[in-house]
Formats: structure tokens, sequence, C-alpha cells
């Protein structure tokens, strides 16, 4: 009886406000120590909500810095080179319309100003493969009325909401690749549809799909005169039938070969 | 514990099983020395701590003799365990008389009651309540300073419009609070992670389907399209009107007989799944330390005060103090005190308005106005159709009334209609009536998509608008007549992707006392009373 009291009393003490969060069990790999600790402090203190704000904040502290909008750029050197500036920034590339030559960041980051000097010429192209651009950084480059073709191929912070901006360059944007990026979904491709002018369009190897080869058939009609790179027909229906029946799909492959 | 007895026929038992309700109850005992009557009731009370409450009711209930032999007294049988008992309840009313203003017990009567006291209580738990739950908190930097208590009266939210909603976001709204509204959640929920994201739990996907809402207008509605499209430009809502050639061009599959103009939204619209951000909203909450019970709120205790208009009207200014909260499948109350009740109730919100006496006024005066919130049933259909729009289906929304929007990749469909203000349902409960497919939706569905000449329906539910019959509108505000209960409801249908501005602003009103980033006072409740309508026109 004492027993049981004392737990009753462990659990009615105002102190420690028994809070069980809902679907706890639904995180899909086991918490750390540290974050089990973390969680035990949490009931508790709400401070340490914020200091998990604040480290995330200063985890994200390097995409919002590459992120920036260069709004005094703009106004002070004109929307065309701050959108260069951004880009190099980011540590992408770019060629004016016009021109065969690329402007790149070298490894180190260092690039020259020499776009300043040109602060009429339009970007056609864009390369902004693997870098830290988000719908925030997007911003900048809304400006480039002119832009063909837009290269984003395995950045992380691509997801559905800068596919849903993308619609700024419905008018000329001719070529997309969004291959390899972590974070597309279905209802971001749906966004695509205003891209009236695409002809090439690479969606291969996004994780997130469940059933690329659909997708890939739905984009084709979603966009009748664009290529779509990337995803064959049956994947995503390979895997299903694999799983539900291996033996008849491996005796077919067998009959096949 | 108090007994109410009602009418001759069946005695309601109420018991208040509250500390405050306890110490009350032993200092009667004390009053009556050791007499009959004291042991009487703590003889009852002992049947309470055994968990056989229940069976105890029963008795109080069942015989209708007995419970009057309360008052003539029964001999109790004296056992160790009471004894024990009785040296639990001195040592806990000591402990309360040390800490005055807690409600710790050392003993669990029964789970999941709500705190005795409270600062806020949110009178709903749908997405609308959750929200303001989440901003009050976020807003503050500790965790007791504020104590906001849920009250939520279905656990498994089968009646909540939030989960039975279609879950659209768009920004074609022709107010500029609402395309405000609409505009600010939209960015909430592209950074929903950085909002809601909680230690130890896998990111929120909102499963948001960036599709756009597709509104079609007919000849005599073109003219409104475009001042509607005038404004939402002006506020930065990414719009595009489309002439009836462009919209053949960009939808093969819609029949353009008839529409004089479309507009079609670019960014920030489409639909994602409220069960998410409901879920999303309501785990961040708790894990900031919001309460949160289920229960049903039952009434107000509340305190008048007489007030005189200018024009010599004598008005009652009610408060609140108590907000009787009834616990699930039984009939035990519990009042919690309060400083502020929110009512984010959804359908039933004019109902607790109703509770809390609002409409019950002298005849012509202010008072006699009720809220003009109540539900109204609307069913959505599930169709199956291989041959309908693909990815590129959006949002659609024809000017007859009907909708249309994709369900995955499947060639699903889900589609319905708002009835005629003549032809509304019953809404005692949520049947879905199958005739109204066939005769006012399908008819005008394949008119517009003639795809949909051959479709399978697969299912179809129901749910309640919280329909505001004053002018269609979120009401957002304090009432006058009850000076410490806010409202947030009325959305009539756009409720959901409002929901995360308007839970900041309710939080905005409450702790600084007005609307700091988006200015809602268009919708506060003393439009109704000066019946003012803030009318809408893009209301589906
Ligand atoms: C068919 C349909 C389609 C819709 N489509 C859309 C859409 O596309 N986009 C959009 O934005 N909105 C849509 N809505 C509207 C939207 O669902 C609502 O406006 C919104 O969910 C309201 O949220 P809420 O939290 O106020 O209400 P609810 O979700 O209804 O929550 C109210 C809660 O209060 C509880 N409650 C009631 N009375 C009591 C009481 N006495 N004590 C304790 N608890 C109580 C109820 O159990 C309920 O859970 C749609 C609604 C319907 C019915």
């Amino acid at each position: 009886m004492a027993a049981s009291m004392l737990f009753q009393v462990r659990r009615h003490c105002a102190l420690v406000p028994c809070l069980i969060v809902a679907t706890r069990q639904y995180a899909s790999s086991p918490p750390s120590l540290f974050n089990k600790f973390l969680f035990q402090l949490n009931q508790r203190f709400l401070e340490v909500e914020y200091l998990i704000r604040l480290s995330n904040w200063f985890k994200n502290r390097d995409v919002r810095r590459k992120n920036l909008i260069y709004d005094y750029a703009q106004k002070k050197y004109g929307v065309n080179v701050a959108a260069a500036y951004s880009i190099l920034k980011l540590g992408g590339g770019f060629r004016f319309a016009g021109q065969t030559e690329w402007f790149r960041a070298d490894s180190k980051g260092k690039f020259s100003f020499d776009f300043v000097n040109t602060p009429d010429s339009t970007i056609e192209e864009i390369d902004l493969s693997r870098t830290l651009i988000n719908h925030a950084g997007l911003h900048n480059l809304t400006s480039q009325r002119k832009l063909r073709s837009l290269s984003v191929q395995g950045c992380p912070e691509v997801d559905d909401w800068f596919l849903a901006h993308l619609h700024v360059f419905s008018e000329t944007l001719q070529e997309l690749n969004i291959s390899h990026c972590p974070r597309i979904t279905v209802g971001g491709l749906a966004a695509l549809q205003h891209l009236r002018k695409l002809q090439q369009l690479d969606i291969s190897s996004l994780p997130q799909l469940q059933s690329p080869g659909l997708v890939h058939i739905l984009i084709e009609e979603m966009l009748p005169h664009c290529k779509v790179i990337g995803a064959e027909y049956d994947q995503g229906l390979q895997i299903q039938t694999d799983s539900q029946e291996p033996r008849d799909a491996d005796s077919l492959r067998h009959a096949q070969t | 514990m108090t007994y109410t007895f009602r009418g001759g026929a069946r005695q309601h038992v109420v018991c208040s099983t509250s500390p405050a309700a306890r110490q009350r109850e032993s200092q009667l005992k004390i009053v009556a020395g050791g007499d009959q009557l004291g042991s009487e009731m703590s003889s009852c009370y002992k049947l309470l701590l055994h968990g056989r409450r229940y069976r105890a009711l029963a008795l109080l209930t069942s015989n209708r003799c007995s419970s009057r032999s309360l008052s003539t007294g029964r001999a109790v049988q004296k056992d160790i365990i009471q004894d024990l008992e009785n040296q639990f309840k001195a040592f806990r009313d000591k402990v309360t008389a040390a800490m005055p203003g807690s409600d710790w017990s050392p003993i669990e009567l029964t789970r999941g009651l709500p705190p005795e006291r409270a600062d806020i209580v949110i009178v709903g738990g749908g997405v609308v309540g959750w929200s303001i739950a989440y901003w009050l908190k976020r807003r503050l930097m500790s965790r007791d300073a504020l104590r906001v208590v849920v009250v939520e009266k279905d656990p498994t939210y089968s009646q909540a419009s939030t989960v039975l909603s279609a879950g659209g976001i768009r920004q074609q709204f022709s107010l500029k609070e609402n395309i405000q509204l609409s505009m600010a959640s939209a960015n909430f929920m592209k950074n929903i992670n950085e909002h809601l994201g909680v230690l130890n739990e896998d990111p929120i996907d909102l499963q948001f389907n960036h599709s756009g809402y597709l509104f079609l207008a007919s000849e005599a509605s073109a003219h409104i399209m475009e001042e509607n499209y005038a404004i939402q430009k002006e506020l930065g809502a990414e719009v595009t009107l489309l002439s009836p050639t462009q919209l053949k061009e960009r939808f093969p599959c819609l029949n353009t007989d008839g529409v004089a103009l479309a507009s079609l939204g670019l960014k920030n619209e489409g639909w994602f799944d409220p069960w998410t951000l409901l879920n999303a909203f309501r785990r961040k909450a708790m894990s900031m330390g919001v309460y949160q019970c289920f229960g049903e709120v039952t009434g107000f205790r509340c305190w008048t005060q007489n007030a005189e208009t200018m024009d010599g009207d004598l008005l009652n200014i009610k408060r609140i103090k108590y907000v009787n909260v009834k616990m699930p499948n039984s009939l035990e109350y519990q009042p919690v005190e309060c400083a502020v009740v929110v009512n984010a109730a959804g359908a039933s919100s004019g109902k607790i308005a109703d509770m809390v006496g609002i409409g019950h006024g002298p005849e012509t005066s202010m008072a006699a106005i009720p809220f003009p919130v109540e539900p109204r049933k609307r069913y959505i259909y599930v169709v199956h159709c291989p041959d309908g729009p693909g990815l590129e289906c959006p949002f659609l929304i024809d000017y007859s009334g009907v909708y249309l929007r994709r369900e995955g990749l499947g060639g699903n469909y889900i589609t319905g209609k708002s009835p005629e203000e003549n032809e509304e349902p019953d809404c005692s409960n949520l049947d879905v009536d199958h005739e109204f497919f066939q005769e006012k939706v399908w008819p005008l569905l394949a008119h517009r998509v003639p795809a949909f000449e051959s479709l399978k329906v697969t299912g179809a539910w129901a749910g309640f608008y919280d329909y505001n019959t004053f002018d269609q509108n979120g009401i957002v505000g304090l009432h006058p007549l009850v000076n410490n209960m806010y409202f947030a409801t009325g959305f009539s249908g756009h409720g959901l992707q409002q929901s995360p501005a308007v839970g900041r602003a309710v939080a905005e009103l409450i702790l600084d006392g007005g609307f700091k980033t988006i200015d809602l006072s268009a919708f506060d409740v003393k439009r109704i009373l000066c019946q003012e309508p803030m009318l809408e026109r893009n209301i589906v």
C-alpha cells in the first residue's frame, strides 16, 4: 500500500507534470541516450524547448546564410548582379545569355566579380547542383526572366515548396534537373504543371517517390511536350510484385532470360 | 460532495470529487460533529475511494428512498481501512492547507480529471483549439507561467470537422483578412518542422499537394472574379487569370461551356492531410506543457454585473468563473476555475455560447442576439474514374458550387457541393445522402468534366461545417457581454487552412490585448451585435 501510495505521490506531484506525449511509438529510430535525457528535462523545463530551438537555429544557420535575400545588392547593382552574386555565394555556377563562358566559384568559394560590370546581362543557365539552396534563396533568382535551364541536382534543401515557386519561370524554363533531391515528393511534382515550356525534366532517383514509374507516366501526361528522364515505367510496380509474389516474379524473370 | 435531485422520477447525482469539495465536506463534518450525517458522508466517500463509485451511484439512483436515507443516517461499520482513509484525508487536507493554490493530491481518484484551476480553458480540441494552445505557450518563456487546458469531448475525433474536411488551402478569397490568414498559414506550413517539430519524433510530413485551386466563373460572376483577383494580387497572392481558350489548353479534360473566366492559384495552394496537422499541433502543445483533458463542457458558472448602455438599456455583463467539465462515460463533474475561456468548439460553438446565456437576454436588446454558428452537414463523395484528369488535376471549383480534387494517384477523386439554403439536410447525425450525389452533384460534375460521365462512387462521408449563418466568416474576438470568453469559430468551410494564423491571432489577443501580426478586428463579435456583416464572396 505504501509503495503504491508513493507511486501515486510521484505521479500526482505538481512538480512532475505527468505528460504523456501522444504517439511516441511512431518515432522511427530509437532515441539516443542524450535525447532521452533531454526529453526527461523537457518534461520539467520549457527552457529545454528553447535550447532545442536555438540549436536548430544554429544548425540551420548555414542554410539561412546561404539563402539570404540580397535586397541591398538588388537596389545598388540591379537584380541581375544580385542574382549572379547569390548563385556564386551558394557555390553554384551560371551562364549569361549570349555568352558561352560559365561563371563559377573555385573550390575555396572564391570568385571574380567581373559580372558587376555587366549589370544588364541576364542569366540563361543556372547550375546549383549539390548546394544548399532552398525556397528562400530562390527569391534572388525570380527576376531572371530569360532563364532557360536550371539544375538543382542533389540539393538537400530543395523541397516541394521550392518546386511550387518555380512557376515564375513558366514562360522560359526549358530544362530542369531535380534528380537526387531527397525531399521532393509527388505533391511538389504536381506544381511543375505550370512550366508549360519545359522540354526536358530529370526526375531520376527521388527517394521519396513511392512508385516512380507511375509518376513518370503521369508527368508525361501532364507535360505532353516534355521529355522526362529517369524512373523506368515499371519502377515501383516491380517492387510490389517482387514483395508480394517473390517466387512468381523470379520464375517470370527466369523465363524471360 | 453535492447532490442535486431533479424531478421526481429520476434522480441525477452529481458528485464532484475535487479536493476543494472534499475539503468543504470535511468542514461540514466537523460542524456536524461526530453525528450520523458526517459518518454517512464519509461512508459514501469511502465507496468512492475504493473505485466502487459506480456501484455507489447506482445504489443512490436506483433506490429512490435510499438516497433520502442518507439524511436519516445508517450505521456504518468502522474498520481499519476507513481509519486509514481518514488519516489520508487529514493528511491531504493538511497538505492543501499548507500549499494553497496547488491541487496536489496523493491519491488519484479518477484518471484524466482536468486540473481544478487553470488560467485558460480551451473548449474544443480541434485544429483551431490546439493551434491556440500552441501559440499561447509559444509566446511565454516558462512552462508553468500559464496553465492551459484543452477540453475535448471525443478522443477519437469521430465528428470533429477537422478530420472530416477536404483539407484544402487557397488564397483565392475576396476579403483581405481571409487572404492574409491563408497566406500566413501557408508560410507556417512551409516551415512546419521549425514550428512543430518535437524532440525524438519524426519530422512532420503534411503530404502537401501543390496543385492549386482553379475557380471557374460564369458570364455573370466574371467581374467579381476580376475584382477578387485584383485584391489577391495586391496582397501578394500568386494567382493568374485564364481565358476559356487558355483554360482549354491547360486543362483539356474540362468542358469550358459557360465559363467566362477562370483563376488558377500558382503557389501556396493545394491540399494536405488535416489529421497530420491536428496531431502535430497537439503533440507540440503537449510537449510544451498544455494539459489535455477528455471531457465534455456542459455548463459554466458565472457572475453577473449590471451595466447600463448609453441608451439607458440595462445589460448583464457576465464573467465566467468555472467551467463544468463532465467526464466521459460517467456522471462525474469537475468544475475548473479559470480566468479565460476560449470557445473553439467548431460546429458546437453556438451551443457553448448558448450555455453561457448568450442570446437569452430580454428581447430587442443586444443580449437577445444569439451566437450565429450552427452545424451544417456537408457530404464528400469519393469516386473512382480511371479516365479522369491526372497529376495536373487542381482543386476545381465550378461556379455551380461543385468541387473536385484528386485523391492519391490511382484515379480516385473527392467531390461534393454545398446544398441550397432551403435544402439543408438534417444535422442530427452524419449519415450520407447518396441521392444528393445522383441528383445534384453528378450531373454538374459530368457536365464540367465529361470523363466523369462514367464513374464509381467508392465511398462517402459527411462532416459538419462550423457555419456562420450571419456572414460565413470566422468570428475571432471577445464577446462584449461575456467578458472573458474568446471566440475562434464560425469559419464555414475554411477553418482548417486558417487555423495556424488564427491560433496566433487569438494568442496575441489574449496575451497582448490586441492583434499584432494580422489585424482581425473586422472579424470581431461586435459586427454581429451591430448587424454589420463582412461578406466573403468565395464560399465553397
Ligand atoms: C466536409 C467538409 C469539408 C471541409 N473542407 C475544408 C477545406 O477544404 N479547407 C478548410 O480550410 N476547411 C475545410 N473545412 C472546414 C474545417 O474543417 C473547419 O472549419 C475546421 O476544422 C474547424 O476546426 P475547429 O477546431 O474549430 O472544429 P472541430 O474540428 O470541429 O473541433 C471542435 C472540437 O470541439 C469538440 N467539442 C464540441 N463541443 C464540445 C464540448 N461541449 N465540450 C468539449 N469539447 C467539445 C468537438 O468534439 C470537436 O473535436 C471543411 C469542413 C467540412 C465539414
